[in-house]
């Protein structure tokens, strides 16, 4: 599904990135972990195109999608979140989902003529984001505006957004940050729900409990550098995991 | 005489005018980000007052030039309190609508006072002018410049000397730290009003002395020193003065070349090309990300 | 009088396409170009430049819609890079720099002494030269501006714009190619604009370069904005009142000139404060569940899909 090979990125001398490898296997939900400044998101933008990497390529579903602008890279299939949450605070929630969905008519003539086409399109577009509402359980708010959402809720958004075109493979930046015990769960229950329609997820995350949980393979990355690989029980295990975040935390503090 | 040299002279006298103009909108720029489109109004209130003062009340014209300063002063202060100040926190655009039809309001309140005539300060002829390199030079001329000078040291003391001028560059800097380290923001940039309104109110008071008055006359002055400061990068002081010396120059001896009735269009034409070629203005110094569109 | 009221009613009518094109940048795509009344100039004098040159009605109407969109386009290109007030201010310089070649360029629009005797126009040999064929002629243009403009804001296009309005680099990231829109929103604005212009040229068939001023701008934005800038109910509402508000002041003896500056002071000391106790103005849309709906106090059922019509239901 996505394949990524000896990827390397510097930003002005200081290696953000470097040998990293790692696959993910269609139905298969992968973590990817490591300290602060790590970088993981880094990975996330290289993979989705936001950043182009020094070295290295990015293959998904077959393709060579290394260096493609990210628009086209989303289209092809690849969906992600934003550790930071980019919505349209003052637009309803159904606005905001509509304007992430693919094969509508944005143009300003078919505003104007409405042809029989378009209108099709606009309701399929509808009944489609109104499904992905329902799956997250956000329906009942679809025209609320978006910054009237709890935080949790706007992740939510978020996430739904991201899932409005059937993307293959979904990146969720630090889906379970921030979050009450409620949402976590909520949170949970969705991946596993998408895990079940057999989607294919890379997650970043912070929360070791929720990746042990939700993984079938953690890649964990200190320093820019791949230095694991395995399953959680695997990872758990692994020196060189524990010493990364040992000594870590001791150069925090 | 020689025309070149007429042509620098006048593009110098018409500059310092500018100048007086073009620091109001810098420093209210330089601390609240955004531009004050009253500002040529109160420039021709300053005309107005001092000419009322003088005319009707006969008071001696150097003291109606001061206290005309002083009121147009409080107008400044009044205008940033009543019309600014409740929508601090708003978006970006509700100021400036609102300073839009400040300044329209300001404009038709001049016309229901003074009614629409022009008017002038002048009572005798105009006096010869001296020859100066080549240039006729009135003493009015010579007063203007004399008066911009002046003013334009006392306000370099001011920033650089007084405690109320350090605030006022460290509220320029960040308004938010200024506030954290304890310094009335709210002082500051109201001093910022007055003295920026005190200075464009001696530019009109020049101008109405060295040629005439009328409720219009804030207009375009307003967009010829918004532009000088834009050219000398928004927000900073003495680029300010650079920038109207130039738009001075570039206009007075640009009539050489076109027809006069696009004097006045000269100006917008150097402000279009500015924004869009050069934002941060000649010296670089103007904050770029504060122009630009977003993402751009 | 009657003819006095039908006259107020044509003015509306020409306000009502001024605000809501104008609407539809500053509003709705959160361009804030304050340099309309030039598009609106550019529509009157292309109109009445060719009618008087002998050229139908119908063709100098679409060539000032034409034009006037040709001027927007090219504004657009240059200015749209930059951000809020900036924009406005750039395109105040490009009004005036417009209005100074009206003006200036004598040969064509004889500068301040304005063109005289532009033709009532004539469409399939019906005569709009009286007073209510031509409100006729003005309602159905409002109308159908109203109808357009509408349309491209309750559309998958209009909500590109909002998203623009709302937030350009999160349009971006979603794909969104946010100067095309934002060129293509200024553009279909001023054309608009043009065609405004044309209705008043020939309804008054006499222009000249006083009308185009900062002033006309102000005016429709007062309108924009007392309705709700992003509300198409608001620019219509907007643009009736602001016409016929200071309307009374005609009938107390005042000079012409204070009455004017009188006018003016109404529409700024409402627009201060508009701005300071309702920002949103009457129409504007703050939160959805308070939002203005017509149907609802009309007791009509809302429909479910909003683009759902008779036709496909």
């Amino acid at each position: 599904m996505l394949k990524v090979t000896d990827l390397h990125k510097e930003f002005g001398g200081i290696k953000a990135v470097h040998d990293c490898d790692f696959h993910v296997k269609k139905g298969e939900i992968v973590g990817l972990i490591g300290p602060n400044g790590a970088g993981k998101t880094t990975v996330f933008n290289l993979v989705t195109g936001f950043i182009r990497p020094d070295r290295g390529t990015v293959i998904f579903d077959g393709a060579d999608v290394t260096s493609l602008k990210p628009h086209i890279i989303a289209r092809m299939g690849m969906s992600r979140t934003f550790q930071m949450i980019r919505l349209f605070p003052n637009m309803t929630v159904l606005e905001n989902m509509l304007l992430a969905m693919k094969n509508q008519d944005e143009g300003f003539k078919a505003a104007i003529f409405r042809n029989p086409l378009m209108r099709k399109k606009v309701k399929q577009g509808l009944v489609r984001a109104i499904e992905m509402l329902e799956f997250v359980d956000l329906h009942a708010k679809k025209n609320e505006l978006a910054k009237n959402l709890s935080y949790g809720q706007q992740k939510l958004l978020e996430i739904a957004r991201a899932l409005v075109n059937d993307p293959e493979l979904l990146l969720l930046d630090e889906p379970a940050a921030g979050v009450n015990l409620t949402m976590l769960k909520k949170i949970k229950g969705l991946i596993n729900k998408l895990k079940d329609q057999g989607k294919t997820i890379l997650l970043v995350e912070h929360n070791m409990e929720f990746v042990m949980e939700m993984c079938d393979t953690v890649v964990v990355l200190d320093h820019g550098e791949e230095i694991a690989i395995g399953t959680p029980k695997q990872i758990q295990k692994n020196k060189k995991v524990l010493e990364a975040y040992l000594g870590g935390t001791e150069g925090c503090e | 005489m020689s025309i070149v040299a007429q042509l620098i002279a006048n593009g110098i006298i018409a500059g310092s005018i500018y100048a007086l103009v073009a620091l109001g909108y810098t420093m209210v720029y330089g601390i609240l980000k955004f531009i004050n489109f009253a500002h040529g109004e109160v420039y021709m209130l300053g005309a107005y007052f001092a000419y009322v003062l003088a005319k009707v009340y006969h008071v001696p014209i150097v003291a109606a030039f001061i206290i005309s300063m002083i009121l147009c002063a409080i107008v400044g202060v009044i205008i940033e309190r009543v019309a600014y100040r409740p929508l601090r926190k708003s978006t970006r655009l509700a100021p400036l609508i609102t300073a839009i039809a400040l300044s329209i309001f300001l404009q038709s309140l001049a016309l229901l006072v003074w009614g629409s005539e022009i008017r002038t300060f002048r009572t005798g002829e105009i006096s010869k002018g001296h020859n100066i390199l080549g240039a006729i030079v009135t003493d009015t001329q010579l007063m203007i410049i004399a008066t911009t000078i002046v003013l334009m040291l006392l306000l370099w003391l001011f920033i650089k000397k007084t405690k109320l001028g350090k605030a006022m560059r460290a509220t320029a800097d960040n308004l938010e730290v200024a506030k954290l380290i304890g310094i009335n923001t709210d002082r500051v940039i109201a001093t910022v009003f007055a003295i920026g309104s005190a200075l464009a109110a001696a530019g009109g008071i020049l101008i109405g002395i060295e040629q005439n008055l009328e409720p219009t006359m804030g207009v375009t002055i307003g967009i010829k020193a918004f532009t000088a400061t834009v050219v000398g990068g928004i927000g900073n002081i003495w680029g300010a003065v650079v920038g109207a010396l130039l738009i001075g120059l570039v206009e007075n001896i640009g009539i050489w070349f076109i027809p006069s009735g696009y004097k006045d269009a000269i100006a917008f034409v150097i402000l279009v090309i500015m924004l869009i070629f050069k934002p941060s203005g000649i010296f670089g110094s103007g904050r770029e990300e504060d122009i630009r569109a977003q993402g751009e | 009088m009657y003819d006095y009221l039908l006259h107020i009613a044509v003015l509306c009518g020409i306000y009502v396409v001024l605000s809501i094109s104008l609407n539809l940048a500053v509003g709705f795509t959160g361009l804030f170009n304050i340099g309309h009344a030039a598009f609106y100039g550019i529509g009157a004098y292309t109109s009445a430049l060719l009618t008087l040159a002998g050229v139908p009605w119908w063709i100098a109407l679409i060539a000032s819609a034409i034009m006037a969109g040709l001027f927007g386009f090219m504004v657009g290109v240059p200015c749209l890079r930059l951000r809020g007030d900036y924009l406005a201010i750039a395109t105040l310089g490009f009004g005036e720099i417009i209005r100074a070649v009206m003006k200036n360029w004598t040969g064509l629009t004889r500068g301040p002494l304005g063109l005289p005797g532009i033709p009532k126009p004539s469409l399939f040999g019906v005569q709009f030269a009286s007073i209510d064929m031509y409100l006729l002629l003005v309602v159905v243009v409002a109308i159908i501006t109203v109808v357009i403009v509408n349309r491209l804001v309750k559309s998958p296009f209009g909500r590109v714009l909002k998203s623009i309005r709302e937030d350009e680099i999160a349009a971006k990231s979603l794909g969104k190619n946010v100067v095309k829109y934002k060129l293509q929103a200024l553009t279909l604005s001023a054309m608009f604009a043009g065609v405004a212009g044309s209705l008043y040229a020939h309804y008054i068939t006499f222009i000249d370069p006083s009308t185009f001023t900062l002033m006309e701008t102000v005016l429709m934005l007062c309108m924009v904005v007392l309705g709700g800038a992003g509300s198409i109910i608001g620019s219509v509402v907007g643009a009736i009142i602001l016409v016929i508000l200071p309307e009374p002041l005609r009938f107390i003896s005042l000079p012409s000139s204070a009455a004017a500056a009188l006018r003016q002071m109404i529409y700024s000391v409402s627009l201060i404060l508009m701005m300071i106790f309702r920002p949103q103005g009457i129409f504007g849309e703050t939160s959805t569940t308070k939002k203005f709906d017509l149907r609802k106090l009309l007791g009509m059922k809302k429909p479910k899909i909003k683009l759902r019509t008779k036709k496909n239901a």
